[in-house]
């Protein structure tokens, strides 16, 4: 029956969107990662390296302290930018000029320019000059502009998306401005808003390593310091590369639970 | 109703839409404005809507006049009914919540008295079997009795319909223009912008004929439909009268 063994390895254009069986979603899934395992199985087994996971395991607390301060720094950072976005697209779609201009300029001065630099300067300039002597304030805040200045263009893009029919039906039925937003707006534009924010979000995390630049022992910070102090780096990295998915993949999870649940047929 | 319309004028840029309207009207309980597109009838069914504001002229409506400032607008859209050609449920509502809304939000009702008086409307206009359904799942018609039911439930002191059929397949109008009728019947106030001229004809009690931003004839139907005075209503008429 080769017909059928070969339907369990892929579906018709005019069958997609049906139900799969599980054997098959099985059998693929793990076919999948197999063929990851092996390369990457490869790759290591030619590398000629003197693995010592030894050192790594003697800094087990640093490592534990410095991914335990990313994620509540991430998370603020995640608040606080998501936050930053939406104050910013409104503060662009408002009326008042001086507003609509200042959130432009911050647009496009935050994603025109490197991160590092932003950093760099938030800490040993302005935050010099405004007399803020701690780091984490100082990285939280260049962190969540840097998010919030994406994330605010992606929440604009939703809500533009709403027709201005829709909005005329809210009017005239006699919401006000913050109503329709709340009630007709803002439950419309999520279904747009949210698979882009997941992945800034997600990159969010990542970006929060730069702020080992400033010296504020989160887990890269301390990746690197555990990487100079053992000569092992390859064992750090890899610590890295789990310690980091063990934050993304949650929120990819969640973000497409909250994508479900909006979700509405048009 | 009574309408009172004073020299109202409106432009778009340099583009005039209404110019110098003036309509009067007492104890009329339907009017029908029609015309060319572009005429201006939308426009004017708008800013009767508190919707657009006119640049110069003033608008009684029950003898009350209207402010056209943001707040005394509010109160106004508040009052009345308006359902627009196509697109005036909310996607991500269901039939009930799309009636619901205003009523929780706008005029104060308990969640539990807004949905009975939604779920009676519904059964009112036979609808009852698809309050549950977003407007995705109902055809055309049902939407736009949906919408009227809407804006009937918030009992408006007048119901403002902008080309209700318009957008619908013809076997779908009949539903909608039923409705309208029957409403009609019950003894309700609206305006009707409307290129269906034996429709307007049926439940209009006054028509207004509106192109180029003027009313050019305005009288009960059996006058401006069949006994038109003007050589421009003539030439509407035929145009729109000849398939």
């Amino acid at each position: 029956m080769p017909d059928r063994i070969l339907n369990w390895f892929w579906v018709a254009p005019e069958d997609r969107g049906k139900p799969v069986h599980w054997f098959v979603r099985f059998l693929n899934a793990g076919l999948a990662m197999g063929l990851v395992a092996a390369i990457c199985f490869f790759s290591f087994s030619q590398l000629r390296y003197a693995w010592n996971w030894g050192g790594v395991a003697d800094y087990r607390g640093l490592f534990l302290r410095g991914w335990v301060n990313t994620l509540w720094i991430a998370s603020i950072a995640l608040v606080l930018s998501t936050l930053i976005g939406l104050i910013v697209a409104l503060a662009r779609r408002s009326g008042v000029f001086v507003l609509q201009v200042l959130s432009r300029v911050y647009v496009e001065i935050i994603r025109g320019s490197p991160l590092l630099v932003q950093v760099s300067f938030g800490f040993y300039v302005v935050a010099d000059a405004f007399k803020i002597e701690n780091r984490v304030i100082v990285g939280l805040s260049a962190l969540s502009l840097f998010s919030g200045a994406y994330i605010s263009e992606i929440i604009r893009g939703g809500i533009e998306s709403v027709g201005i029919s829709q909005i005329e039906s809210a009017r005239a039925i006699g919401l006000t401005r913050s109503q329709i937003y709340r009630y007709v707006i803002f439950p419309q534009a999520i279904r747009l808003i949210l698979p882009p924010l997941a992945g800034k979000l997600v990159d969010l995390i990542k970006d929060s390593s730069l702020l080992a630049v400033i010296a504020i022992n989160e887990f890269t910070w301390s990746a690197q310091n555990v990487a100079g102090l053992t000569y092992s780096n390859f064992e750090c990295y890899l610590m890295l590369f789990a310690g980091y998915l063990l934050l993304t993949i949650p929120l990819s999870l969640w973000t497409q639970w909250l994508e479900k649940r909006t979700r509405y047929e048009t | 109703m009574k309408l009172n319309v004073r020299q109202l004028s409106k432009s778009f840029g340099n583009q005039e839409v209404l110019r110098d309207v003036n309509i009067d009207l007492e104890k009329v309980h339907s009017l029908a404005l029609i015309g060319p597109s572009g005429g201006g009838k939308s426009t004017l069914l708008r800013i009767i809507a508190g919707l657009e504001r006119p640049d110069a002229g003033t608008l009684r409506l029950n003898d009350e006049e209207i402010i056209f400032r943001e707040k005394s607008l509010l109160a106004h859209r508040r009052s009345i009914g308006t359902v627009f050609q196509a697109f005036n449920l909310f996607p991500h509502l269901t039939a009930v919540q799309n009636i619901t809304l205003p009523l929780e939000k706008v005029h104060g009702y308990r969640p539990a008295e807004a949905r009975e008086m939604a779920e009676s409307i519904l059964q009112r206009f036979q609808l009852s079997e698809h309050g549950h359904k977003p407007p995705v799942q109902l055809s055309g018609g049902q939407r736009q009795r949906v919408a009227i039911a809407r804006a009937v439930a918030i009992k408006p002191k007048i119901l403002l319909f902008d080309e209700p059929t318009s957008a619908l397949d013809p076997e779908m109008t009949a539903e909608v223009l039923d409705l309208i009728s029957e409403l009609r019947e019950e003894g309700r106030d609206f305006v009707l912008v409307t290129h269906q001229m034996g429709f307007a004809h049926r439940v209009a009690e006054q028509i207004a004929l509106l192109s180029g931003g003027r009313i050019i004839e305005c009288g009960p139907p059996d006058q401006v439909l069949d006994h038109p005075e003007s050589e421009m209503t003539r030439s509407f008429l035929q145009k729109v009268m000849k398939y």
